[in-house]
């Protein structure tokens, strides 16, 4: 299963060396699981490709999939700033999918930077090692006395020197540095990291040249489109061909069995055509009967309901008892009790769905955009009997991610349906198959209760979590319906208990940008804001003080720490940015403020919005404080990924909900799924905290906390509180 | 049945269908990928191409419509000195994440800019709440399209958010 929270990281190292195809300098590297010294034969191999030609161009290989997140771009400019690189003469080329030369290659839970900054710095510094030597040999000289910047290698003593070009070919030859061993750059003598660099497929995307998965185009390529029951899980009774097969251009129309697993091949038809809109206009005609199954009674109304039913009752499952709430709760001078709740939500790619496969003779070429090869390779593999090394996967890149490409369900569709034809074919989703076969961010049911002593201090609390099982095992959580039993104010005070309860669902969940955080930090940050308020505190103030001194719960790097100093350091810099507490405002007009810790990364984020009197919402202005370490390694990207990530927390917030009905989505197109415009999007102010700490990622870790600061915002402004997303404005009404 | 259309000013002749979208002739039949399939219902704007000058959803345009009118597409549309300034200032304000939509909102940012050369943020917003940013660079696109209205200077660096240094003070750490 694809799921961020399994790419821990772990590394070791260990440099090889030989002669690139073209002459030039080839480094890899491998990285081993578990941090033995030497990597085991089964261990997966990451590999770093730097080419340097006789002419200067360097050509540094980047390694994971791209999806908007500009990874792209700022691996390599880790590698270059250590191989002291001149920049200009950098290109970058897209990794083919290859486990066994470049380790884990996914683009999910912020992992790239934590995983990948420090042993691509070393792959970076290994070769400037390797380029000194070369220069230092050529000279007959101690490599001491050498030094490399921008492409170039000087003797210091002589001023003699020579280009990277000139070296590269000798460089080469020369046995590579261990790893370990290397040095690295003081970070105050970056040029590179640091410094704003430009997404380097940018020039190509705005004259619109194919680079997307959905552009790729093959000699003899067929279209396809793939109709699945809409309910999850049903299965194609019988299906009427003729007319279909009867349209302009379709070339063949089959049942497909599929093998019932939501990541994998769904039962359902494929209709083969000359043009995808002939395949879509033959699919008009297609008639169908389904086996529906069981989810066909399953309803978010029916949900709902349930959901109320087990609220007040003993969880089933407790995932975390500290002291005795009950206990606490009884001896409190107040008692808050609240139940919160949010949708399930679709990543609603731009990019639809879609993938090329060709399948010749037992061996498969494909190119999909995809935030998660290798699990792909093995569910194509699987399917189709075939190895998984005949399995050859191009990373195109994504249009947008958002966790949907973790998933490589419409992989699985290519690959068969590419066989059945014999012919390369792009299996192209129309939009309403977008909405209606996601893998939904799950919704979720939380009943809230905390006790504040007579001083207004938190002393207590519960929270039953009502969530949704998975399909083959009652007792374990949908995949990304889960809560760690470490959110807070776990460790914060003493007696707390988390419990969940249950509830089939049979419809496809996964992770959604900032998974679970997306949505727990809405509960948690909301409810805070309502003890805040009932114990008569400014909601800063109370944050401050549930997290007291500055102390290290658990290790930096992992998911499960938690550092309330870097916590009170970005709540203090963002009140300081936002005139916290300061500001006067006009009427129907609030300021908000929440925190969160995801993805090892601290944010504190204000929301200043106004209500009309019809309960209309505008959001004026967020401020936005992270901390993610050391180094904000692309700060343009850096800017670019905070502000996206705040307004598509603000766009479900305002709008955003998939129900079901009789087992199906409602919603279909983005009319009825309206994502956030231009008009809405609000003024947004970005800093970052520099802290003694590793890099980290920030695909996720910015959106979770602007949904509670909105909220609170709205709380501030009209007295309502919002417990149920998403937020309906006709509670906001004068 | 045949149909001959004018595109980036060169003569296509194509065999479809009298109903088949545009979009779909373009990227299909033509092979000119540069236009984007985004919703199929003229919701979302990624397909925006030019025809005589106005932007058109080309998905929800067909082909027996287009007859004379000259299209323009994103392949195109740096050939017009609006369009070129239009993809010059998305480049230095690095306005892109996945980039998916870009070709559609620099199509419709140029049809503006051709009808207003300078607009009001009430008309940039007006005209550009057609086209969705997924990714959600909306503050670039309307700073992108200022520079290229020449209301606003050029980027010379790319833009950046104000970056700190927290101050030294460890966490301590504790059990819990």
């Amino acid at each position: 299963m694809a799921d961020d929270a399994s790419f821990v990281p772990t590394r070791r190292s260990l440099l090889q060396t030989g002669v690139a195809a073209g002459g030039g300098l080839f480094l890899s590297w491998g990285l081993s699981a578990e941090g033995a010294t030497a990597a085991p034969a089964d261990a997966a191999e990451l590999n770093a490709f730097i080419d340097i030609a006789p002419g200067g161009i360097i050509t540094i290989i980047g390694k994971n999939p791209e999806c908007g997140q500009g990874i792209k771009t700022m691996l390599p400019m880790v590698i270059a700033e250590e191989l002291e690189a001149d920049w200009s003469k950098v290109r970058i080329q897209q990794a083919m999918s290859d486990p066994s030369k470049y380790g884990v290659q996914v683009a999910g839970g912020s992992t790239s930077t934590p995983v990948n900054y420090d042993p691509l710095r070393r792959v970076g510094a290994a070769g400037k090692q390797m380029l000194v030597e070369a220069a230092a040999t050529t000279w007959k000289v101690p490599a001491s006395e050498c030094v490399a910047a921008m492409s170039v290698v000087t003797h210091k003593p002589t001023g003699r020197k020579l280009t990277y070009g000139a070296l590269s070919a000798k460089a080469a030859t020369i046995p590579a540095p261990d790893l370990k061993t290397v040095t690295l750059k003081n970070p105050k003598d970056f040029t590179i990291i640091g410094k704003s660099v430009r997404g380097i497929d940018s020039p190509r995307i705005v004259k619109g040249e194919p680079i997307y998965g959905i552009d790729t185009q093959l000699p003899g390529m067929l279209y396809a489109a793939f109709v699945k029951c809409p309910v999850y899980g049903g299965k194609v009774k019988s299906a009427k061909l003729d007319a279909v097969l009867a349209m302009p251009g379709v070339k063949k129309a089959f049942v497909v069995e599929g093998n019932n697993e939501f990541n994998g091949l769904a039962s359902g038809v494929a209709i083969v055509a000359d043009s995808w809109w002939r395949a879509k206009k033959a699919r008009e005609k297609l008639v169908v009967e389904w086996d529906e199954g069981p989810v066909a009674e399953r309803s978010s109304a029916k949900f709902a309901a349930e959901a109320a039913r087990l609220a007040p009752l003993k969880g089933q499952i407790t995932l975390r008892k500290d002291g005795d709430a009950d206990a606490a709760l009884g001896k409190a001078a107040k008692v808050i009790e609240a139940s919160y709740s949010y949708p399930f939500l679709s990543h609603a790619n731009l990019e639809p769905q879609n993938c090329t496969a060709h399948v010749v003779d037992g061996k498969v070429e494909i190119w999909a955009p995809t935030q998660n090869p290798q699990p792909g390779r093995e569910i194509v593999a699987k399917l189709l009997g075939v190895a998984p090394a005949d399995v050859k996967i191009h990373m195109m890149r994504c249009g947008g991610g958002f966790g949907r490409r973790l998933q490589n369900d419409y992989m699985a569709e290519a690959a068969w349906i590419s066989r059945e034809a014999g012919a390369p074919v792009k299996v192209l989703w129309q939009r309403e198959d977008d909405l209606a076969h996601d893998f939904y961010r799950p919704g979720g049911f939380h009943h809230m209760k905390a006790g504040l002593d007579d001083k207004g201090k938190l002393t207590g609390w519960k929270n039953h979590f009502i969530s949704f099982a998975d399909r083959d095992d009652p007792k374990k959580f949908a995949n990304a319906a889960d809560m760690a039993a470490t959110e807070l104010p776990a460790r914060l005070i003493s007696d707390l208990t988390f419990e969940t309860t249950l509830m089939p669902l049979g419809i496809p969940t996964g992770p959604m940008r900032a998974p679970r955080s997306n949505a727990l930090c809405f509960v948690q940050q909301s409810f805070m804001d309502e003890l805040a308020h009932a114990a008569g505190k400014d909601p800063l103030a109370f944050h401050l003080d549930l997290l007291g001194e500055p102390r290290l719960f658990g290790k930096t790097g992992e998911r499960d720490s938690f550092d309330t100093g870097r916590a009170r350091g970005v709540l203090e810099l963002v009140a300081k940015m936002s005139g916290w507490g300061k500001t006067a405002l006009p009427a129907r007009t609030g300021m908000g403020i929440a925190h969160y810790f995801c993805h090892l990364g601290y944010f504190a984020e204000v929301v200043q919005a106004s209500v009309e009197t019809n309960g209309a919402i505008k959001v004026d202005h967020v401020w936005v404080a992270g901390d993610i370490g050391s180094q904000v390694i692309n700060p343009t990207g850096a800017l670019n990924q905070a502000q996206g990530s705040v307004i598509d927390g603000i766009s479900q917030a305002l709008a955003l909900a998939v129900t079901f009905e009789n087992g199906q989505a409602v919603q279909s197109n983005f009319n009825d799924y309206p994502l956030i415009r231009m008009p809405a999007a609000p003024q947004i102010e970005v800093a970052f905290l520099k802290s003694d700490n590793p890099p980290t990622g920030l695909g996720e870790p910015a959106l979770p906390a602007v949904i509670p600061a909105l909220c609170n915002a709205l709380f501030q402004a009209t007295g309502k509180r919002i417990r149920s997303l998403p937020i309906d404005v006709r509670q906001l009404k004068a | 049945m045949a149909y001959t259309i004018k595109v980036n000013g060169k003569a296509q002749t194509v065999d479809v269908e009298s109903d088949t979208p545009l979009l779909w002739v373009l990227r299909d039949t033509i092979g000119m990928v540069g236009t984007k399939f985004g919703c199929g219902a003229g919701l979302c704007g990624a397909c925006t191409v030019h025809l005589d000058g106005v932007a058109v959803r080309s998905c929800q345009t067909p082909i027996s419509r287009v007859g004379v009118k000259a299209v323009t597409t994103i392949e195109g549309i740096g050939e017009t000195p609006i369009g070129a300034s239009v993809q010059k200032a998305w480049i230095d304000h690095d306005v892109m994440q996945c980039g998916y939509c870009q070709a559609g909102q620099i199509m419709s940012a140029t049809s503006l800019l051709k009808k207003t050369p300078r607009p009001t943020d009430d008309q940039i917003e007006s005209a550009m709440t057609g086209n969705i940013c997924r990714c959600a660079c909306y503050t670039r696109i309307r700073t992108a399209i200022r520079q290229a209205a020449g209301m606003a200077p050029a980027l010379v660096a790319a833009p950046s958010p104000q970056i700190l240094v927290a101050s030294a003070a460890a966490s301590v750490p504790t059990k819990g």
